[in-house]
């Protein structure tokens, strides 16, 4: 199946507006999960408290990220672990090729990861010849597909029951059933026979705890405990912004993530792993290693406004808030990170210039920061990325039609700010418009623009598609005013 | 108490009567209105696609013409670009005279219901109006200001209006401003949604504080032949009939 790119966010959109199917799918989700998320969020005393100090803590964390970091690797190190640093993808996948390589692994098998989804590692590991087996359900129906996620959370929430029973007919051979049981428990039984196989299993991380060296991962199914206990060799990929500083603050974010992604109070398991084995006889991999990945990160780190897009835990109630999501779910963001939370990491992990459509796809309601855990103002974000892509208009390495796009628009907002900053101008302005429109008002509201009209003026057909617009008044309210009002008011 | 208003370029050119009645229901509770014809725009659609420059230019014209009033609060009838006054001071990250100043600005500016309610106290202004009404929350008044309850007071003291909630009263009508004209497929499907709502709610108008939803859920209504009307929150409150 074809990949879709950022680049290509308005076809991308479309597709998916006219899709039923995927309507269909995405229709309940935003009930679904929001009410889940209102009746966790009620069963801790202050929620708004919690976030507060969620988001002081990522905060804190952030601002001193160096020496935490260097804390954790120094407390994992002396239990064990090894590490590993990654300046960008390329080098993430490079490490944990060469790490499956030497073990002579043919057989790998993950559990849900973004950070690798991030990296595109499962194409890495294919291309040179290991097996990646996905072993979340979520993610495992989306391997069969060939797919990408579509939700950070809920990687396959853009198929229906139906499309899902017809794949396993298809890639794995039973006879045809709506029962969710009987597809639930075909995966277990395929999935138990991979994790005997494989020699190596790889995980993400949710948080990596400096004062302990602790790494903590959130699950419901338990392939998380098998990834991460059964082979003999663990590797987990995380990005340098998963650290918090202490063990007590785990309770914050235990309290929020759980709440906040799937309306959970806590999710069914959590491995906190600190290091390899004491003995031999233990359960639990021989050696652990941890690949530490910037790609991209620093660079967010570097300003106060990028900064907060680091604090994301990753939960993604913005994604199910979003009513851009709710009309065109994930896949057409073009990036395994959509939402609103996507629409401000992906331009900064692949270049603004590669996705500078996305800062654009928000109607700014504001949705996404109210529900977000740790209080990321994602609009702010937005504003200061649409600032960024204007600011490069005259230079940027665009394709052509999107460039005198973007021309025309620099050009008509730069007439604005002239015209509309004097009172004069904006006088003559709104006196031309109401001389033009006399043409294609009817009945003081304006239909359908077509054909000429639509091409003349691509705003006006834009918005004409779906809703008449209104005429310009035939008296502006400072003519009222200065006619009528001033003098009636009697000051 | 003296009220400068601040009445939008979208109330100015589209709907003038929202300003008048804005106007009407100001002096109703015994304000003194001034309206300084100078002012055109805030900024906001360059602010928001992204054109700061612009956008700083307008700000200080604002400013400027707002500061030489004496006027003890600064109203309009729009939550969206009362929240934008707000964001002024985002312009001047290097310029603390000018931070300070939009600041001050800032801090005397209300969209017209949170000043009615919250700054003059006052719930019922002496409207009333006939059949059943809905609200819809705008998002820059919702999220921006903090105004939730506000409108939803006024609009139930207006004698003979029955008021109902909308089911999805708090979310996005997909205006947006330029999303709703770059991505129009989107913004229209959005706002199916709401029109879905207020059909439902089997009402006679619904009722908002931004002319710029109204202008996007009127229009499909319109579009729709619909016989549920738009109405401002400031053309409910003038209304005496």
């Amino acid at each position: 199946m074809e990949h879709l790119t950022a680049e290509t966010f308005d076809q991308n959109a479309r597709r998916a507006l006219s899709d039923p199917v995927l309507h269909g799918a995405l229709r309940h989700l935003a009930d679904n999960f929001a009410e889940r998320r209102k009746v966790a969020m009620g069963s801790v005393d202050d929620w708004e408290g919690l976030r507060e100090k969620a988001r002081a803590i990522k905060q804190e964390t952030l601002l001193h990220l160096d020496k935490y970091l260097l804390q954790f690797v120094e407390k994992a190190e002396k239990a064990g672990v090894k590490f590993h640093w990654a300046r960008d993808g390329r080098e993430a996948c490079q490490i944990v090729l060469d790490l499956v390589n030497e073990r002579g692994a043919k057989i790998v098998v993950k559990s849900k990861s973004m950070a690798t989804e991030e990296i595109h590692l499962n194409d890495a590991l294919e291309e040179n010849g290991i097996e990646p087996v996905e072993t979340d359900l979520g993610e495992w129906i989306i391997q069969l597909a060939g797919e990408t996620p579509s939700h950070i959370v809920v990687p396959a929430i853009h198929k229906t029951k139906a499309q899902i029973a017809d794949l396993f007919v298809e890639k794995v051979g039973i006879d045809k059933t709506g029962d969710v049981d009987v597809l639930t428990k075909t995966a277990r039984r395929i999935l138990r026979k991979r994790f005997a196989e494989a020699q190596v299993g790889i995980s993400g991380v949710n948080f990596g705890v400096a004062e302990t060296g602790t790494i903590l991962i959130l699950e419901n199914e338990g392939n998380i405990r098998l990834t991460t206990g059964l082979p003999k060799t663990h590797i987990a990929v995380m990005g340098i912004e998963k650290i918090i500083p202490k063990f007590a603050d785990l309770d914050v974010f235990l309290k929020l993530l759980p709440r906040s992604g799937t309306g959970q109070r806590l999710t069914a398991y959590q491995s906190f792993i600190t290091g390899v084995k004491k003995n031999a006889d233990d359960e639990g991999p021989n050696e652990i290693h941890i690949v530490l990945m910037d790609n991209g990160r620093s660079r967010m780190l570097a300003h106060p406004v990028t900064r907060q897009s680091l604090a994301c835990i990753r939960c993604g109630a913005c994604l199910n808030a979003c009513p851009v999501y709710q009309q065109i779910g994930g896949h057409a963001y073009g990036s395994v990170y959509p939402g609103p939370i996507g629409a401000v990491i992906t331009p900064q992990l692949v270049g603004l210039s590669k996705a500078k459509q996305l800062p654009y796809a928000s109607s700014l309601c504001g949705a996404c920061r109210e529900v977000c855990p740790v209080k990321i103002d994602i609009p702010e974000l937005l504003l200061h990325l649409r600032a960024e892509i204007t600011d490069g208009t005259a230079g940027g390495a665009a394709a052509n039609p999107e460039r005198k796009r973007k021309f025309a628009e620099s050009l008509a907002f730069r007439m604005y700010g002239f015209a509309w900053s004097g009172q004069l101008s904006y006088g003559l302005g709104i006196k031309a418009a109401r001389i033009m429109q006399k043409l294609i008002v009817r009945d003081g509201k304006i239909g359908k623009a077509s054909g000429f009209l639509a091409k003349l003026l691509p705003p006006l057909g834009a918005w004409t598609a779906w809703r008449d617009a209104p005429a310009v008044a035939p008296k502006s309210f400072r003519e009222e005013w200065r006619k009528t009002l001033r003098s009636n008011g009697g000051n | 108490m003296k009220v400068s208003l601040f009445i939008t370029c979208l109330v100015d050119q589209l709907c003038p009567n929202v300003g008048i009645s804005t106007v009407e229901v100001l002096r109703r509770v015994g304000c003194e209105v001034v309206f300084d014809e100078r002012q055109t725009c805030c900024g906001q659609p360059a602010f928001n696609t992204g054109y700061r420059k612009e956008a700083q230019k307008f700000a200080k014209r604002f400013i400027e013409i707002f500061e030489e009033s004496d006027a003890d609060a600064i109203v309009s009838p729009s939550g969206s670009c009362a929240a934008m006054v707000k964001h002024f001071h985002e312009l001047f990250p290097e310029d603390e005279t000018w931070r300070h100043r939009a600041e001050n600005t800032a801090a005397k500016t209300h969209e017209l219901g949170a000043f009615l309610v919250n700054v003059l106290k006052i719930e019922d202004v002496g409207a009333s109006s006939s059949g059943r009404i809905t609200w819809h929350d705008a998002c820059h008044g919702l999220r921006d200001l903090g105004i939730r309850d506000e409108p939803r007071r006024l609009l139930k003291n207006v004698k003979g209006v029955e008021f109902v909630e909308l089911a999805n009263a708090d979310v996005c009508c997909g205006f947006g401003g330029t999303f709703s004209v770059k991505y129009p497929e989107i913004s229209a499907g959005i706002l199916d949604n709401k029109i879905e709502a207020i059909e439902n709610a089997d009402v006679r108008a619904v009722i908002s504080c931004d002319s710029s939803c109204l202008m996007q859920i009127g229009g499909r209504l319109s579009r729709l032949n619909s016989k549920v009307r738009t109405m401002h929150l400031a053309e409910i409150l003038a209304a005496q009939e």
